[in-house]
């Protein structure tokens, strides 16, 4: 029953959601990757972010694509502000007080999302966001296919920063061993917050790739959070090749197993998978270690 | 020779491409303090681990007290008498002197009054007696040392194996340490123990083991492998062996 | 000694509120901070002297709530046999993801992500499994006698909810003087020296997540109950989890007395904002994350840790996880 015409419109676009997944784990892989700590707030920034995605179309008429270029810079500073003068700070230094900070940040700023723009779910309209192209049997919208070419680009953009500039080789320096990076004369602090930055710039991105046909309210980035969890941990915490993979994976068994399961089992896939993952091999199908 | 309590039998264990420990034999008579040394790099650590449980080799076995403990976990091989210490100190940062051995002495003892009050005579017995209630984190790399030595003493047992226990310790620091290692050897405890500081292996070890490159290559009484061509090739040095060879001398 | 004669204090204290008034405002709201109490004082057993935080603890509480409430509606079992159930089978959740995820050496981010997932696989199922009543929820139909568990005034709930508490900081201070409790800070402190000196780290936690959830499961239970009413977002949704993990971090995480001063602490605060605010959806749930940060930045040791740094500067046995590393 089960026939390619059903299948490969399901894997197509699984893999054009997993790209967006992709990049909200790539976020979070940089940071654990880094700062060797799960960014509990990274679902918040999402849902901020996509507000400011939203309100800058509705308020000042500026088109989401439009709008990455003002929205990831801002956001970069803003994860840097919030690494170097909030969360660094206040974790003293200790993995568990980090945990509890960025948990702290996510109630904050999901609350605070709610307090001000109520629970309402807020979409906006472009004249563009139902167009699709044919391939082969498949209609794919335009909004899905800017969200890939946009997710691969990024990628290559965040790998080619790492290989070539001097902060990308002094974050991988502090990746790969602190203290002889700090003694090398890094600033680690400064790395740890630019890369909190470049994750959160990287929500930021995703935010606008979203917001075309996904809708917004103040717990939107929950259900993208909890997958980028998945999707790093099946990629190996703090592998970016992992990160990308393990995004589009997700992708397709999402899409796959709502094909065969419905919408809120398909979400039980993921989280089963997820688990299974965690408890059977921690480092993920792709990391070297846990 | 006397009644063996510990014997190592063929260890082997890699580490991707790195042969960490080559096929090592030996054995640790009962009641004696045997040191292994070697270079920084020879395995020691490795097969320290090995031994207490915390690493699992690739092929061979231990074997304490006539039974096969390979692979056994740390918590049972503490509970029939092995007790170890870090070479990189790891104290209960949180808790006091005296909470810190009381772990160890929980062994033994269920209740909370009977641990901590024989914490205190085990603390005592290594020279932390003042500092019974000072926070460990607040304890000098001296006193992180002894409070090493106090919880593996707590646990009451038969084997100890001091990883590098007088590594960091300045001259007068090593000259405090060794009486109390002499005398826990003294009390009927057989010691293992890897040390970098060689005046204290020839004043300490009735028997010592030369690890290089993951293989044990010579062994004897610390005049012997003092005297030996192949450490002093492999590992020593001549300027090294003739300081052991005056370390025995004042012994 | 001296703990145990401070729990029959507070507890003698808190007894004779209902003396004082009746009024079902202050009895409602001391209620639910006992309950947010209890909760938090199963967390802060595996996460204040154990060192695992778990983000996920409304698995425990909602088994405990929907089994409590499944028993009586479809099986017509007595509220109260219904409510030991309810516990037995949140300890039992407890103890199944203990023993797959310790079991599978996942300590750190690694539990709190892990468990935070296990919560949320049980919302969803919750949420669309016929048994729980899927989205409309589960009613528990009123039936005021005792014997069902429920009450015309609130003031009985009030001492039940106050036992419940009563037992759990009295199980917890013996914990605190046992070997079981030392062990279990060992665990915290250094997992790998505990192990050389014969503790069985894996028994130690698998023990204390067990007991965790058995006490936040009785919390559960006693929601089921007072309120009559459960969904798939009350029993697993994250506000509770947040409250049990919150109430001992703002008390004292790791102190007998943690969970209720921290849990008094934040009601305070959440009833304080409804009052000003009117039912502003989200203001007091803000203040909570904005306090979480706080409390963690600013005095790591909660409330607790804030007095005994005033009264007695010395680091008492049980500290909270601190910054302070070898």
């Amino acid at each position: 029953m089960l026939s390619p015409v059903i299948l490969l419109p399901a894997i197509l676009n699984g893999l054009m959601t997993g790209a967006i997944y992709a990049l909200v784990a790539l976020g979070l892989t940089l940071i654990y990757g880094v700062l060797h700590i799960i960014n509990f707030a990274h679902g918040a920034l999402l849902t901020a972010a996509m507000f400011a995605a939203f309100f800058a179309y509705t308020l000042l008429g500026l088109d989401p694509y439009l709008a990455v270029f003002v929205l990831a810079p801002l956001f970069f500073v803003a994860g840097y502000a919030l690494q170097r003068f909030v969360i660094g700070p206040a974790a003293h230094g200790e993995d568990r007080n980090f945990l509890l900070v960025t948990l702290g940040l996510a109630v904050l700023i999901e609350n605070a999302l709610l307090y001000f723009f109520r629970a309402d779910t807020r979409t906006i309209d472009l004249p563009y966001a139902f167009n699709v192209i044919e391939l082969g049997p498949a209609f794919i919208a335009v909004p899905r296919i800017v969200a890939f070419v946009t997710v691969i680009v990024v990628a290559l953009a965040l790998w080619a920063i790492m290989q070539w500039t001097d902060t990308g080789k002094a974050i991988r320096a502090v990746a790969r061993e602190k203290l002889g990076a700090e003694l090398c004369g890094i600033n680690v602090t400064h790395i740890f917050a630019i890369t909190f930055g470049l994750g959160t710039a990287c929500v930021a991105v995703a935010a606008c790739l979203l917001i075309p046909t996904y809708y917004v309210n103040p717990t939107a980035g929950e259900a993208f959070v909890l997958i980028a969890f998945t999707v790093v941990v099946l990629g190996g915490m703090g592998s970016v090749a992992g990160a990308l993979i393990g995004g589009l994976c997700v992708g397709v068994i999402e899409s796959l197993s709502s094909v065969f399961f419905g919408e809120s089992l398909g979400q039980i896939g993921i989280f089963a998978s997820f688990i299974v993952t965690l408890l059977v091999r921690p480092s993920g199908l792709f990391g070297a270690r846990a | 020779m006397a009644e063996t309590l510990l014997k190592v039998d063929n260890i082997s264990k890699r580490f991707g491409g790195l042969l960490a420990v080559n096929e090592a034999s030996f054995s640790v008579a009962v009641g004696r303090i045997t040191a292994l040394i070697g270079p920084n790099g020879a395995g020691k650590t490795t097969l320290f681990s090995i031994i207490a449980g915390f690493l699992l080799p690739d092929g061979g076995r231990v074997v304490y007290d006539g039974t096969d403990i390979t692979g056994e976990a740390p918590h049972r091989l503490a509970r029939r008498g092995i007790a170890r210490t870090f070479q990189i100190v790891q104290p209960f940062a949180g808790l006091t002197v005296r909470e810190n051995i009381a772990i160890g002495a929980h062994l033994s003892r269920r209740g909370r009054s009977e641990a901590l009050s024989a914490a205190g005579e085990v603390a005592r017995s290594v020279g932390l007696g003042a500092q019974l209630e000072a926070p460990a984190a607040a304890l000098t790399v001296a006193g992180r040392k002894r409070l090493e030595l106090a919880r593996a003493l707590a646990i009451m047992p038969r084997l100890l194996l001091l990883d590098e226990v007088l590594a960091g310790l300045n001259p007068s620091e090593i000259r405090d340490m060794i009486p109390v290692i002499r005398g826990i050897a003294d009390a009927g405890v057989t010691v293992l123990m890897t040390e970098h500081v060689m005046q204290a292996v020839m004043r300490l070890a009735e028997q010592v083991l030369v690890l290089a490159e993951g293989r044990i290559i010579a062994q004897g009484t610390p005049q012997q492998v003092a005297a030996d061509q192949r450490v002093i090739e492999a590992y020593l040095g001549h300027g090294a062996a003739r300081r052991m060879a005056v370390g025995a001398g004042h012994d | 000694m001296k703990t145990y004669l401070s729990i029959i204090v507070v507890v003698a204290l808190l007894a004779a509120v209902p003396m004082v008034t009746t009024s079902n405002v202050v009895l409602n709201f001391l209620v639910t901070a006992l309950l947010i109490a209890l909760a938090g004082q199963g967390w802060n057993l595996l996460g204040g002297y154990g060192g695992q935080y778990s983000f996920g603890h409304a698995a425990f509480f909602g088994t405990a709530a929907y089994a409590t409430a499944i028993l009586q509606v479809r099986y017509g079992l007595n509220a109260w046999v219904g409510s030991f159930i309810g516990m037995a089978a949140g300890a039992l959740v407890g103890a199944v993801i203990g023993a797959l995820t310790f079991r599978s050496g996942l300590r750190g981010s690694y539990f709190s992500l892990v468990t935070l997932a296990f919560a949320e696989v049980l919302r969803i199922i919750a949420s669309v499994a016929p048994i729980t009543g899927a989205g409309v929820g589960t009613l528990i139909p009123l039936d005021l006698h005792a014997r069902a568990f429920q009450f015309q005034s609130r003031t009985p709930f009030y001492f039940i909810a106050l036992a419940l508490v009563a037992v759990s900081l009295t199980v917890i201070r013996a914990i605190e003087n046992s070997r079981f409790g030392a062990y279990l800070v060992a665990v915290r402190e250094n997992e790998d020296a505990a192990s050389a000196l014969g503790v069985d780290a894996f028994s130690v936690k698998l023990c204390a997540i067990t007991i965790s959830a058995a006490i936040t499961a009785a919390a559960g239970c006693f929601y089921a109950q007072y309120f009559l009413f459960i969904d798939a977002g009350i029993a697993y949704g994250p506000w509770i989890s947040i409250d049990a993990l919150l109430a001992p971090i703002v008390g004292g995480a790791g102190t007998v007395f943690g969970p209720l001063l921290g849990a008094l602490a934040i009601k305070t605060l959440g009833e304080t904002t409804k009052l000003i605010a009117a039912d502003a959806p989200g203001l007091d749930l803000m203040f909570y994350g904005l306090l979480l940060v706080g409390i963690v930045g600013l005095a790591p040791r909660g409330i607790a840790g804030l007095s005994r740094a005033i009264s007695r500067p010395r680091r008492s046995s049980i500290s909270t996880p601190d910054g302070s590393r070898g």
